[in-house]
């Protein structure tokens, strides 16, 4: 089975971020950027899958500036084989992303796709189940477990009241949620060997894809803050407050 | 032109979240509702202040939710509609990318306040910036945050129920099975009063002293990420960014730090109650009661001391 991931590059999720000044977005100059934790996990299931013999090769597939490499390379040091960037330096919204992938899918026809289920950034939730329709692919979102089962995968999800179990034929979507696995850290050699693993680079207009966004941002606010209140000294100070000044109770 | 909103239901009656999508919804056109499930369903959605139209199906095609029969029947249905919304739950997350994917649209996820037919605002980045957004597709393909709008009130409606159009099966997966918690407690979406847990808890028999308090105010039971990946609470109670989103008159923080993903999940409660044992904790700063003290003294006072009237 070969397998594709693709890695975003996001701000770090330890980063408060900050709205600009002029309402036209958030603050990521010189803010620390990272592999979007969603996928880090995508990429641990991939090698999870290689190390117990169910896969053969795993391609890393970022869209972005130039500094996605850092990510691709981060992928190629927990196990991946090769990466792919396709640089862009503008917006790209899921749906470009996903004709992007498309493209590439094209060419290296894997039989699995391991996206994050959500970029911790713009929090759209939406690339893997785009990307599964533009191929005509079925779709395993929110997985916390994944086993190749029947000559297709079994993938358990979680959903609104529990889990719930499906059988999916390949070639096929799947996107990580947080309890699929721990994602491990790379270790120096392994940063040390990822260094001379290849990084295929492309442009759109290389895999014929119009990425122009969709969506025009008009402006970008804080939403309100909300004060600290105050503290209360005991339970029945806490019950008494609920009940005569906040009414909640 | 009409607008779709297709509904979550439980078995029996549409969900609170689908109710907030008719909210926003209405703020578009004249809303049709798809219910895909047992008749008393589509007749609670017939019930539903400001509801035009229900489709309704009961085919077993549709029965377990599958994104692939369902984005495909969505798909024949969006000639006749300006917007198709759905709420942002697990189903309607999973659906709609896959519809607005088969229609050539960017879907807009989770969207907190309509501005008008093609401009939406919507959280980014954990809900720590806001941001309005204009789409230039033709049509729309939407999920709403039902903790943004008020819902759509679940009696005054008298739609007319009728048939829902028949859809392709593509064949591509099967559903196996689900383990899925029946609960007595509220739904956490839905419910006036939540009481949530963290890692200060400690095992999941600790977790009961979050649950009996939950019972006495008949609140849902919620947690944090680390109380979910430690295994004290289901998945399914986790709140927060890349939980489920809440915004409750009462949220009581119990043994949770406060991380900006937690906060992300909670913060437009209209109380909010910290209990935690560190005054540093950064819970508090959103807190409008924060009470200081180690949790396993405090949880029982408050117990009884809610039984008292
Ligand atoms: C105010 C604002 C400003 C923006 N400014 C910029 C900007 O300056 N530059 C810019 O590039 N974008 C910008 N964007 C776009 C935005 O950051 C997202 O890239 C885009 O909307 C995709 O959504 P998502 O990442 O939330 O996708 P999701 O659907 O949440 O992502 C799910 C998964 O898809 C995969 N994936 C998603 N994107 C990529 C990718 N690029 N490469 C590889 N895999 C991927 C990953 O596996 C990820 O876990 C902006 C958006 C907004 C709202
Ligand atoms: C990609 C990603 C997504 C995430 N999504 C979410 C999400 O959706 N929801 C979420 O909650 N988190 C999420 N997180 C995790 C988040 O960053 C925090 O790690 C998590 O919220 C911490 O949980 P906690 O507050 O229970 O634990 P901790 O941070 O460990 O806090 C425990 C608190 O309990 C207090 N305490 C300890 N003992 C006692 C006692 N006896 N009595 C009273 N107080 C006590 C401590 O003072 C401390 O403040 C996400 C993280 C990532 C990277």
């Amino acid at each position: 089975m070969k397998l594709l991931v693709p890695v975003k590059r996001v701000v770090d999720y330890n980063v408060k971020v900050r709205v600009k000044a002029d309402h036209t977005g958030v603050e990521t100059a010189n803010v620390k950027m990272s592999m979007n934790p969603f996928d880090e996990i995508a990429v641990e299931e991939a090698v999870r899958l290689k190390e117990k013999g169910a896969a053969t090769e795993i391609i890393a597939v970022s869209a972005g500036p130039t500094a996605c490499q850092e990510q691709i390379r981060t992928a190629l040091a927990m196990g991946a084989d090769r990466g792919i960037l396709i640089e862009h330096d503008g917006i790209l919204e899921p749906l470009a992303v996903a004709k992007l992938l498309k493209a590439v899918i094209a060419k290296e026809s894997p039989d699995l796709v391991i996206l994050g289920k959500q970029a911790i950034d713009d929090d759209m939730n939406a690339t893997g189940q785009m990307l599964a329709a533009l191929l005509g692919w079925p779709q395993g979102t929110y997985a916390s477990k994944v086993e190749p089962a029947d000559g297709g995968i079994k993938v358990t999800r979680e959903v609104d009241g529990g889990l719930e179990r499906l059988q999916l034929k390949l070639p096929a979507i799947v996107t990580t949620d947080l309890r699929l696995n721990e994602p491990r850290y790379a270790s120096l050699p392994n940063i040390m060997k990822a260094r001379k693993k290849p990084i295929e680079t492309l442009k759109p207009a290389d895999l014929g894809v119009d990425v122009s966004p969709r969506l025009t941002v008009l402006k970008v606010e804080e939403p309100p803050k909300r004060q600290a209140g105050k503290k209360v000294g005991s339970v029945q100070e806490l019950v008494e407050k609920l009940r005569n000044e906040a009414k909640v109770i | 032109m009409a607008v779709l909103v297709l509904a979550d239901h439980d078995g029996s009656a549409v969900t609170q979240p689908t109710r907030s999508a008719v909210a926003a919804a209405s703020k578009l056109g004249d809303v049709t509702v798809l219910v895909l499930g047992p008749r008393t369903a589509a007749d609670s959605a017939a019930k539903v202040a400001g509801v035009a139209k229900v489709l309704h199906t009961e085919d077993v095609l549709y029965a377990n939710g599958l994104a692939e029969p369902l984005a495909a029947l969505l798909v024949a249905m969006a000639p006749e509609y300006s917007h198709l919304l759905a709420p942002a739950s697990a189903a309607g997350k999973n659906v709609m990318p896959r519809l607005a994917a088969l229609l050539d649209v960017q879907v807009i996820s989770d969207i907190a306040d309509v501005v008008d037919a093609d401009t939406f605002v919507r959280p980014i980045y954990a809900g720590n910036a806001l941001a309005t957004v204009k789409s230039a597709d033709p049509k729309k393909v939407i999920t709403v945050r039902a903790a943004s709008f008020d819902p759509a009130a679940a009696e005054g409606g008298s739609a007319a129920v009728e048939a829902a159009p028949k859809g392709e099966d593509p064949g591509l997966s099967n559903f196996l099975g689900a383990e899925i918690a029946k609960s007595e407690r509220p739904e956490l979406t839905a419910a006036k009063v939540v009481v949530s847990g963290g890692r200060a808890m400690g095992s999941a028999e600790n977790f009961h002293i979050i649950e009996s308090v939950a019972d006495k105010l008949g609140a849902a039971v919620g947690a944090s990420r680390a109380a979910v990946d430690a295994g004290y609470a289901p998945n399914d109670h986790q709140v927060g960014q890349t939980g489920k989103i809440v915004a409750p008159d009462l949220y009581i923080a119990v043994g949770i730090s406060g991380a900006i993903q937690h906060l992300a999940g909670m913060k437009d409660s209209k109380v909010i109650v910290a209990i935690n044992k560190d005054e540093e904790a950064p819970i508090f700063s959103v807190a409008d009661y924060g009470l200081v003290g180690d949790l396993f003294k405090v949880m029982p006072e408050f117990e009884s001391e809610l039984a008292k009237k």
